[in-house]
């Protein structure tokens, strides 16, 4: 007992938290890589002066930043991606619900590098490809990779969404341990601090790397 | 000087609008080998405009640039090729922030040309020991001052080894006593025969150094000739008045 709260249940249940946990993990990691992925791209189309294809990725990125996430999950879980596992589904929404956001970090990361940087690039004869690779992109990673960490940290909390589908990740086994145990509060706290440690070390880690590339500036 | 063949840049009723902003309006003039022109006139009258359109960074709306005698604007005109061979220093420098000076000098040569990169290394280390910069080779822009910064870039435009060197006002930015070393780098390139065109406000270098100095207003070339004639003795009302207000 602990202030009055009863933590027993673990001894029992402990694994379940191991097996949520381990599905939130793979969650975020596999949306992690196809969101940045994905949403780099759109974000470096949209910084070119392609008046179609940025007016369309634009009309994208603002229809998904006005739905919420619960909604899009249902849509793409029973309309859309019928055929797809569960655990695929979720991280299909997911991936499409973080990339609108970090289409739209790495555009404003972009366009914050100088245009002089560009002009110099291209004064020595570098294609514009040249340019962005050693020049823009160098320095624009610098520019997003903050707004990316906590793009990162509200993923790994979002993935508690998912658990509306029934997909077995923390959220979902922790509310399979507060039915199992009749306990409402405690099982929730051990998912709370969980979620937070998770996201905290992730916090750290980036800091970390965030240090070492502005040691020149 | 003035024979044909030595022209390196040649340029024909050159106009561009911004929109419904006519900033340059019918510009002619030859750059020979060798020369140094220096051009001045008041802000907005076209004189820097003039200097982008020769390496295209912006591209004219009219008339025609020729380099040997063939045309930029031409569709089977290399553009990246060709500033390999036009250098340029901008007024705010523009040194690649996420370089190194050693490396901000190299990156050209090594990416663009392909160059050995021992060599390459070699000749970036004579270059920025030129320009006094042998000390700063591992630091970063953000830690140079401007003058040092304009030093850094005029090293990184020779390892391209230019033809020509187009100048937007490369002292405007700097601290009155920083603008020295970077006009004696200048002198000094002009004086190893290095083709140069300088948009400047600086008269006593436009003076000294210049072949010729052109005065630009309002679009087109006003006046030109021999700086020691034009800076003296202005034949036209527009240069007076400039000239009276700059000395």
């Amino acid at each position: 007992m602990f202030l009055g709260l009863n933590f027993t249940f673990l001894g029992k249940y402990w694994f379940y938290y191991v097996d949520g946990a381990k599905v939130t993990l793979e969650l975020a990691f596999w949306t992690l890589i196809f969101a940045t992925i994905l949403g780099v791209f759109m974000g470096m189309i949209r910084v070119q002066n392609y008046k179609i294809v940025s007016s369309v990725i634009d009309g994208w990125i603002n229809f998904i930043r006005g739905v919420p996430v619960m909604v899009q999950i249902f849509i793409i879980y029973y309309g859309i991606a019928t055929q797809l596992p569960q655990f695929w589904a979720a991280v299909l929404s997911l991936t499409i619900n973080s990339s609108v956001y970090i289409a739209e970090h790495t555009r404003a990361g972009m366009q914050a590098v100088n245009k002089g940087q560009m002009e110099a690039a291209r004064c020595i004869g570098m294609s514009n490809f040249q340019g962005y690779w050693y020049i823009i992109i160098p320095q624009a990673i610098k520019n997003i990779l903050p707004s990316l960490v906590n793009e990162f940290i509200l993923l790994i909390k979002n993935t508690s969404i998912v658990s509306v589908i029934a997909l077995h990740e923390l959220t979902y086994t922790s509310n399979s341990v507060r039915a199992n145990t009749f306990l409402a509060f405690e099982p929730l706290i051990v998912t709370a601090v969980i979620y937070f440690v998770m996201t905290y070390i992730l916090k750290k880690l980036v800091g970390v790397l965030e240090r070492k590339l502005h040691e020149h500036d | 000087m003035t024979d044909e063949k030595d022209v390196v840049i040649q340029v024909k009723g050159l106009k561009k609008h911004f929109g419904n902003l006519e900033v340059l309006k019918g510009v002619d003039i030859d750059i020979h080998k060798g020369e140094v022109v220096v051009v001045i006139g008041p802000s907005g009258s076209g004189k820097s405009t003039f200097l982008r359109c020769l390496n295209l960074l912006e591209t004219p709306t009219d008339g025609d640039i020729l380099y040997h005698g063939q045309s930029i604007l031409d569709k089977s005109m290399k553009i990246d090729k060709y500033r390999e061979k036009i250098g340029m220093v901008f007024q705010l420098f523009n040194l690649f922030e996420n370089l190194s000076v050693l490396k901000n000098v190299t990156i050209g040569p090594l990416k663009v040309l392909k160059a050995d990169p021992a060599a390459t290394e070699q000749k970036a280390r004579e270059l920025l020991k030129r320009v006094g910069l042998e000390s700063k080779v591992d630091a970063y822009p953000s830690q140079l001052s401007g003058g040092q910064k304009q030093r850094v870039a005029i090293a990184r435009t020779l390892a391209m080894d230019p033809e020509v060197i187009l100048f937007d006002e490369a002292t405007s930015a700097l601290d009155p006593e920083m603008v020295g070393e970077v006009l004696q780098i200048m002198r000094q390139l002009a004086k190893d025969g290095m083709t140069m065109v300088v948009v400047t406000h600086e008269m006593g270098f436009a003076r000294e150094v210049g072949d010729r100095v052109v005065f630009m207003d309002g679009g087109y070339i006003v006046e030109e000739g021999n700086p020691r004639d034009v800076i003296k003795n202005p034949q036209h009302q527009r240069t007076k008045d400039f000239l009276s207000k700059m000395l």
